[in-house]
């Protein structure tokens, strides 16, 4: 799989930014929160409704500021601007974690999650 | 960690949600272990087809946890297929095996799919013992072998000892080795009985001294003032409390597409073939039966000043005879780590004694029945 982990100052950058779920880990949405294990870190996220909508967009071939423009400021009422900068904090903080994969190009997507319910 | 993961427990379980699943593989087995509950032989597996479509079924269902055990799952060839769909499902996928077949090729491909553990039973540190157990010569060296090479792929592994009288003064060497090879260790004081209802191998199970010398092992259980501590009985909430997780998220499928509240409780609750999975969860009788049932549904536990602590398993209980009854083993588990009998297994000694003062008043009459001609 291509994509690499990005830094906040890289994420920053005009390009688009792809982002994809990681194929480390595993996860399932439990009611409105999305549960996340990271089996090299020993560690479980639990994603709020937000993070969950920007995680389930997360398919490698859709740029983040599409997400945010498409689903996050449609579904829950929040400035383009302000979501943007939330999504992209959001996705350095999982991309730390090896959760998501981040990526200046599209990001093939064999093996990486088909459902993420 | 745990508490998030307990959270995401209640959740799942005021959802309705089977948030782990134990889904076998096969019950065909390289070993043969003296102690195992499984019939071997192969009366027709799900193909790898119907394992995806059921493992789609799953996730659909909102099952994150997914064990794949056996029998010996290495057996199958199309063991990788099977696995790399689940992981494409995203599940976090635990694998019990014996862990004979895994060389580094195999270890190496479990790692990039990225298995959360793989546990591997070893009975005893010693060949003559373990191998004796499995009845396959040289098993404890592969076994010991793939440890290894799945350890330096980075996995986490756990060796699973099962407690019998022929490993009791082994399992301390197990830990020991588990500790050299830089992985878990767990010890299963419980012999299942066969999934038939047939109870004869329960005679391996140690007896009560062996038992408690566990039971008070601190290297095991930590605290053991704390552990073996008195039992206070069941409070209100408590008898509202589920016994166990079978039913209300968990739930075992077996190689044949069927369905049991769990592993170790045979109850037929459908047939993945012929039903969806979530059909059956939601509205298999049986499933719903079980989760029906509170502690305060148990006429015997819910009165028994273990009520609160005992690890009674539903699923033992179903196979004595009775799922609302006690579990006999695990009565004399709780008896073994507090020396105070369950009313169980008061009832049962008033029982025998009731049985020997009838069998005495019986001795009784005859000697007086005999006596009487030598009188007459």
């Amino acid at each position: 799989m291509s994509g690499e982990v990005r830094t906040q100052r890289e994420l920053h950058s005009p390009g688009k930014q792809y982002v994809a779920r990681s194929t480390q880990i595993a996860a399932r949405r439990i009611g409105d929160e999305i549960m996340i294990m990271s089996g090299s870190e020993a560690t479980v996220y639990t994603l709020n409704d937000v993070a969950a909508a920007i995680w389930e967009e997360a398919d490698g071939a859709t740029a983040i500021q599409e997400i945010v423009e498409r689903r996050i400021c449609k579904e829950f009422d929040v400035a383009p601007e302000v979501a943007l900068q939330d999504a992209l904090a959001l996705v350095e903080e999982l991309a730390g974690h090896g959760v998501l994969v981040v990526s200046e190009a599209p990001i093939a997507t064999k093996m990486l999650g088909k459902d993420q319910r | 960690m745990n508490s998030l993961m307990a959270e995401m427990g209640e959740k799942a379980l005021a959802l309705g949600i089977p948030l782990t699943v134990q889904l076998d593989l096969t019950y065909r087995c390289n070993e043969r272990c003296v102690h195992c509950y499984l019939d071997h032989d192969d009366h027709g597996e799900m193909t790898a087809a119907e394992y995806k479509k059921l493992l789609d079924e799953l996730a659909e269902a909102g099952v994150l946890f997914l064990t794949l055990s056996g029998g010996e799952i290495m057996l199958r060839k199309d063991f990788f297929e099977i696995l790399e769909y689940a992981r494409s499902l995203m599940f976090s996928v635990k694998l019990k095996t014996n862990a004979v077949l895994i060389r580094e090729e195999e270890a190496r491909r479990l790692r990039e799919l990225a298995v959360e553990s793989v546990q591997i039973s070893v009975y005893s540190h010693r060949a003559e013992v373990h191998d004796a157990i499995t009845l396959l010569p040289g098993s404890l060296e592969k076994s010991i072998e793939a440890a290894r090479f799945l350890k330096s792929q980075g996995l986490r592994v756990m060796l699973a000892d099962v407690l019998m009288r022929q490993n009791q003064q082994d399992y301390g060497g197990v830990k020991a080795l588990a500790a050299e090879l830089g992985v878990q260790f767990f010890l299963d004081p419980t012999i299942t009985p066969m999934m038939d209802g047939d109870r004869s191998i329960l005679s391996l199970n140690v007896n009560q001294d062996a038992l408690q010398k566990v039971m008070r092992d601190e290297a095991l259980v930590g605290n053991v003032e704390e552990f073996c501590s008195i039992p206070n009985g069941a409070s209100e909430d408590d008898l509202e409390s589920f016994p166990c997780s079978a039913a209300h998220t968990f739930c075992y499928v077996s190689p044949y597409g069927d369905v049991y509240p769990c592993v170790q409780f045979p109850l037929p609750s459908g047939n993945v073939r012929r039903t969806p999975f979530l059909e059956i969860w939601n509205q298999s009788p049986q499933l719903n039966e079980v989760r029906s049932i509170h502690l305060r549904d148990l006429p015997s536990c819910s009165q028994c000043v273990h009520g609160n602590t005992c690890t009674r398993c539903p699923g033992l209980a179903f196979l004595e005879g009775n799922m609302r009854g006690p579990s006999t083993q695990d009565c004399e588990k709780s008896f073994a780590r507090t020396g105070i009998p369950s009313k169980n297994l008061e009832a049962k000694r008033a029982s025998a004694n009731g049985q020997s003062a009838v069998r005495g008043l019986i001795q009784i009459q005859g000697v007086s029945i005999s006596s009487a001609p030598q009188t007459a």
